[in-house]
């Protein structure tokens, strides 16, 4: 084993400003994806339990094909294959855009929140059924109810699994550098590839992923100790 | 649409250039999911049983363990072995084996972790009553603990199977011929339908995947009978 390491190259100058644009890229793709993902995953969620059997059978069908289905597929089935189903309108409005980031930021929507439904109704299903009845005996609409009772509840059940779907999520992100975003293990390979300082680069990157990783769930960890301990029904 | 590429190419994409050829498409998907899921179960046992342990310097390495892998994508992990397995043996490995030994080394945390969470569901009472009868600590384990406690696990294992058949698909990057490599091929080769062909695939891994879930969710109903339960 005759390897000189040399891990200066890949903590300053070009390359470890390469590291720090990959890392940005990184954390802004999993922000923008957890978001849409929240807001389509409670969606779906609600659908599921709305008793409306059309949109029960959707919200069934989008859950069990996304999440059986890989998400390095569907990242190329939204990069290369989304041609011929999206609309036209929205076609040029992505390609105006930076095509590669939002064909990744769909993929990662699409897919985490077929897990975060899945979350979001057996949170909501933790919660009592005297809670729906109370509220709809009180005068309250289903959706003004959902709003008002259930899902204020609910969320403070689910939030540590939903923040380690968020978790998975940044990790799963590294995968869009199959399609050419130049997020965090994007930069590793291109570091690796241009200097064949792979072990350097690949060390620092696998910190940064364990760094984040570490830090939320010890984020878990303390929401669990000081704010579900007290939650009885 | 061009379905008759997709028609075309179907026994590409199920068993790759098999008979002329090595195997591949979605019967080398499978063989890797079996293979890195066998390899999984037993270090995973391995280092779950390490991290319930009390000594510590069986615990603490266990638990680095499984926090460094598990907050690793499992991208990273393929490349470390893929790239660094030159540096470190001096001669490449083939692409199969070294993305083999990824699924095997990322599984392995997770199951590591059902593993914990079997044996600690199990009533404190179970382990108890077998030293009191004269079973020495790794005897309890091996003829008490663990046979009720594997067999809780069933399901969360084949959870894991579906998602590590789903991970697979990450092969792909290294150069593995499996399904989602046969279906970027033809992809390149036709280059006129690309939605056929990702939706084939698509529908392809929901198939094997939805299998095991069903499978799954009757084996979770069938298990819940025989638990022992504390008081």
């Amino acid at each position: 084993m005759n390897y000189q390491f040399n891990w200066k190259l890949v903590l300053s100058g070009q390359y470890g400003h390469w590291i720090i644009q990959g890392l940005i890229v990184t954390l802004k793709i999993s922000f923008i994806s957890i978001i849409f993902s929240l807001i389509i995953g409670t969606i779906i969620a609600v659908f599921r339990l709305s008793k409306i059997k059309p949109l029960e059978w959707f919200s069934l069908a989008y859950t069990e094909f996304f999440r059986n289905t890989p998400l390095l597929v569907q990242i190329f089935f939204w990069y290369f294959g989304s041609d011929a189903i999206l609309p036209k309108p929205i076609k040029e409005w992505l390609y105006k855009q930076n095509f590669e980031f939002a064909a990744g930021v769909i993929a990662l929507t699409v897919y985490t929140s077929a897990f975060i439904a899945e979350e979001i109704r057996s949170g909501i299903n933790s919660i009592p059924k005297t809670q729906l009845e109370a509220s709809r005996a009180c005068g309250l609409s289903f959706i003004q109810s959902m709003r008002y009772v259930i899902l204020p509840q609910a969320f403070r059940i689910i939030i540590p699994p939903l923040i380690s779907q968020f978790l998975n999520l940044t990790k799963n992100s590294s995968l869009v550098m199959t399609i050419g975003v130049m997020e965090l293990t994007y930069m590793a390979r291109q570091i690796e590839s241009y200097t064949f300082h792979g072990f350097e680069a690949f060390t620092v990157v696998t910190l940064i992923y364990i760094a984040i990783s570490l830090s939320i769930s010890l984020l878990i960890n303390l929401y669990n100790k000081y704010f579900l301990r007290n939650l009885k029904y | 649409m061009h379905w008759d590429i997709v028609w075309n190419n179907l026994g590409y994409f199920l068993i790759g250039p098999y008979p002329n050829g090595p195997l591949g498409g979605l019967a080398m998907s499978i063989l890797l999911a079996i293979g890195g899921i066998f390899g999984a179960f037993w270090l995973g046992l391995a280092i779950g049983l390490m991290r319930l342990s009390q000594k510590v310097w069986f615990k603490y390495p266990a638990i680095v363990y499984i926090e460094i892998i598990r907050g690793t994508p499992l991208l990273m992990v393929i490349f470390w072995f893929y790239f660094l397995a030159p540096i470190l043996l001096g001669k490449p490995l083939p692409e199969a084996t070294s993305a083999l030994i990824s699924f095997i080394v990322f599984t392995s945390a997770y199951i590591a972790e059902i593993v914990r969470a079997g044996v600690q569901s199990l009533p404190r009472g179970q382990m108890e009553a077998a030293r009191s009868t004269g079973l020495t600590h790794f005897q309890a384990m091996r003829y008490v603990i663990l046979p009720q406690a594997l067999r809780n696990m069933i399901p969360s294992f084949v959870n894991q199977f579906v998602s590590l058949t789903k991970d697979t698909s990450l092969a792909y990057i290294i150069g593995v011929n499996e399904l989602t490599r046969a279906a970027t091929q033809v992809n390149n080769r036709t280059l006129i339908a690309p939605t056929e062909i990702f939706l084939t695939i698509a529908v392809l891994y929901f198939i094997v995947c939805y299998v095991l879930t069903s499978i799954s969710r009757r084996l979770e109903k069938h298990l819940a009978r025989y638990q022992a339960r504390g008081r």
